[in-house]
């Protein structure tokens, strides 16, 4: 297993984020910032990986200079590279345009990637979408849901996957990309043995010139088919009401009231 | 979007004017080529007085669809082992919806193996045509297979809109169809609404739900959207559906896959009251131990999760894993009845997030009542009985 590839975001460490009015994209500039918990499994399974069936880990990131920090503390679990996508033309991407970059940077960066792993969503977004669509990209297959990580073979992998209703046992040949789920692997603490030579260790940057093409129409907004029209707080004019009456009135109000605001189906199963 | 100025870099011969062409220097010079820059206000100055050829005008075919050729709502179905998921019916719903104003049809896209009991369930609901690949190799969900006949689907009815439930596999399969069509993905939508042009407006919370996003695909078709189970109502069946069922065949090469299906297993579903989109929770106004099968059979009726407090469950009347409350679990339910419950800050604490709050409590005075959207001021042993016949009786002559 020569090349596994960890992508990896920085995340807002508060859930209180501004928006800006004119792109309707969120702003970055001064929040605290983190690595995206569900990327820690990632990681961590990444490392279990290599420890395994050696190789060379490199974790991708797109995002501003500053987000180069989760990439020194990939290397301080154990991460051999670290890349960053940083253009300001990846500005104000959606899933698409983000998951178009960082194929592109994998591509550029990593000859053969042969095993690529997600997190299993983040945190802002929380779409789940972006590594599948980089699976697309790259034109490999995908698991979502990995839930354990039963063998690593020369050409292929077994994994569980977890569907919910089902459970599957799959196996999968490389180069394949997957994304975890959390608790798949508990994952380890930064090391401060390896804090001082990640501070050193140089980060690999990107931009989108470096990428592709001159079709640079591909990148950030405009390779961005969804558009943000607006933000708006959600309803707040949940009701406070108080209801008194004999018992059988007030069943009737409940029923009433939980028919009228769609809360319940009535042939639920 | 779609236009964009290419620079032909070879075509240049004079380069000491090229910088200076754009207004608003959007022109860079990048190690050996020329770009244009996130400045570029789309103005055409450079093409118009730069060399002949130099840079070109174009829009980009591939990554747009016109719009006006993409008709009608696709509603992938999901199902497992025979088994039609629910959330199926809540996107037949919301189809149904939004094609009344427009009168556009209504596609249902099953992937599977031995689907005939799944299209007749499906025929009931008023749709216009059930499009169906069977086949050996599609039993079972692998995503290269699944993704190719979706594919041949969407290429072959040219849906504008396509609505997938956000179950694990409609969130691996829709990422990777809206990739395949350079189209838009919005996750998790809590509404959706048809513009009069055929756009459709996408709204989703952000941000843990601080805030409301209202996303729009303007000009990308077809327009994709996932939607949890449990968001939207459910679809009625209709008396006389009209109904065209097509069954489609793509080329065995397509259903190749690199993954192989060792086993799986279907699952028992564990209690878990933070998954509950419906709860009743049980609280010290609860007398005795048998008087739970009151609060149950209330529970059962609304086909939720009984939940208890802390005092309940230190009396050993319930469960632990049924404990809400700050040393409980925080749970997030559409609908949350109290009943008999103080409502004491520990316990408060993790029920801010529900949806909507119910409070049976005969004490007005009680805190639970400064929490709860609708505060039912009464006895329990009085309210709860009606009110379990009254929702039984509703389930059983459905609106």
């Amino acid at each position: 297993m020569p090349e596994i590839v960890v992508c990896i975001k920085q995340v807002p460490d508060s859930s209180k984020m501004e928006v800006d009015d004119t792109t309707g994209t969120l702003v970055r500039e001064g929040a605290e910032m983190k690595i995206n918990p569900f990327d820690l499994y990632a990681i961590e399974t990444a490392l279990r990986i290599r420890e395994q069936v050696g190789g060379r880990i490199t974790a991708i990131s797109m995002g501003p200079q500053q987000a180069a920090q989760i990439l020194r503390e990939a290397f301080m679990m154990g991460v051999d590279r670290g890349v960053l996508l940083c253009d300001p033309r990846l500005a104000g991407s959606d899933t698409l345009a983000t998951a178009f970059a960082i194929a592109c940077g994998i591509q550029k960066a990593v000859a053969k990637a042969q095993l690529l792993v997600c997190g299993k969503q983040t945190t802002d977004g929380d779409t789940a979408q972006v590594g599948p669509e980089i699976a697309e990209f790259l034109q490999i297959p995908h698991l979502c849901n990995v839930s354990g990580i039963l063998e690593l073979g020369e050409n292929a992998l077994v994994a569980t996957v977890d569907l919910m209703d089902v459970v599957q046992t799959v196996r999968v040949e490389y180069p394949c990309l997957i994304t975890v789920e959390k608790d798949i692997f508990p994952p380890r603490l930064p090391s401060f043995r390896k804090k001082n030579e990640a501070r050193n260790k140089p980060i690999e940057v990107l931009g989108c010139a470096d990428l592709v093409s001159n079709n640079l129409g591909q990148f950030g907004l405009d390779g961005s088919p969804t558009h943000v029209e607006k933000m708006f707080p959600p309803q707040t004019d949940k009701p406070r009401v108080r209801w008194t009456g004999t018992g059988a009135e007030l069943a009737e109000r409940m029923t009433e009231q939980i028919k009228r605001l769609k809360l319940w189906q009535s042939d639920a199963r | 979007m779609p236009d964009k100025l290419v620079i032909h870099t070879e075509k240049i011969t004079d380069a000491s004017r090229i910088i200076g062409l754009c207004p608003f220097d959007a022109i860079e010079f990048q190690r050996d080529h020329y770009a244009i820059n996130a400045a570029c206000k789309m103005c055409r100055l450079c093409e118009t007085n730069g060399p002949p050829g130099a840079f070109e005008f174009v829009e980009d075919e591939q990554v747009t669809s016109d719009t006006s050729q993409w008709r009608g709502i696709a509603v992938y179905a999901e199902h497992s082992e025979g088994n039609l998921h629910p959330v199926t019916l809540e996107l037949l719903g919301k189809a149904q919806e939004l094609t009344a104003k427009n009168h556009q049809p209504i596609f249902v896209l099953l992937i599977g193996h031995k689907l005939g009991s799944l299209v007749e369930t499906l025929s009931a609901y008023g749709v216009d045509e059930i499009v169906q690949f069977d086949h050996p190799q599609l039993d079972g969900f692998r995503i290269e297979p699944y993704a190719a006949a979706f594919e041949a689907f969407i290429r072959q009815t040219k849906p504008a809109v396509v609505l997938v439930g956000a179950t694990p596999i409609g969130r691996s399969l829709a990422p990777r169809m809206a990739a395949r069509f350079r189209t838009g993905l919005t996750a998790d939508c809590t509404e959706l609404e048809m513009q009069p042009e055929g756009e459709l407006v996408q709204i989703r919370p952000a941000f843990g739900g601080n805030i409301m996003a209202r996303i729009a695909t303007p000009h990308h078709r077809p327009q994709f959207a996932t939607v949890r189970y449990k968001v939207m109502r459910e679809a009625a069946p209709l008396p006389n559906p009209a109904l065209k069922i097509r069954l489609m065949q793509i080329a065995e090469s397509l259903l190749d896959s690199k993954i192989q299906i060792l086993q799986a297993v279907r699952r028992g579903r564990e209690t878990d009251i933070t998954e509950a989109t419906v709860l009743v929770v049980a609280g010290r106004g609860i007398a005795n131990a048998k008087d739970l099968a009151m609060v149950q059979a209330l529970t059962d009726a609304l086909g939720g999760q009984l939940a208890a407090t802390r005092p309940m469950v230190e009396k050993g009347w319930l469960e632990a894993k049924r404990h809400v409350g700050l040393s409980g679990r925080t749970v997030k339910p559409n609908l949350l009845i109290t009943c008999g419950v103080s409502g004491a800050i520990q316990f408060t604490a993790g029920i801010m997030n529900s949806e909507c709050i119910f409070a049976i409590n005969n004490d007005p005075d009680a805190p639970i009542f400064q929490v709860a959207n609708y505060g039912v001021v009464g006895d329990l042993y009085e309210v709860i009985p009606p009110l379990t016949e009254r929702l039984l009786s509703t389930r059983r002559s459905p609106t």
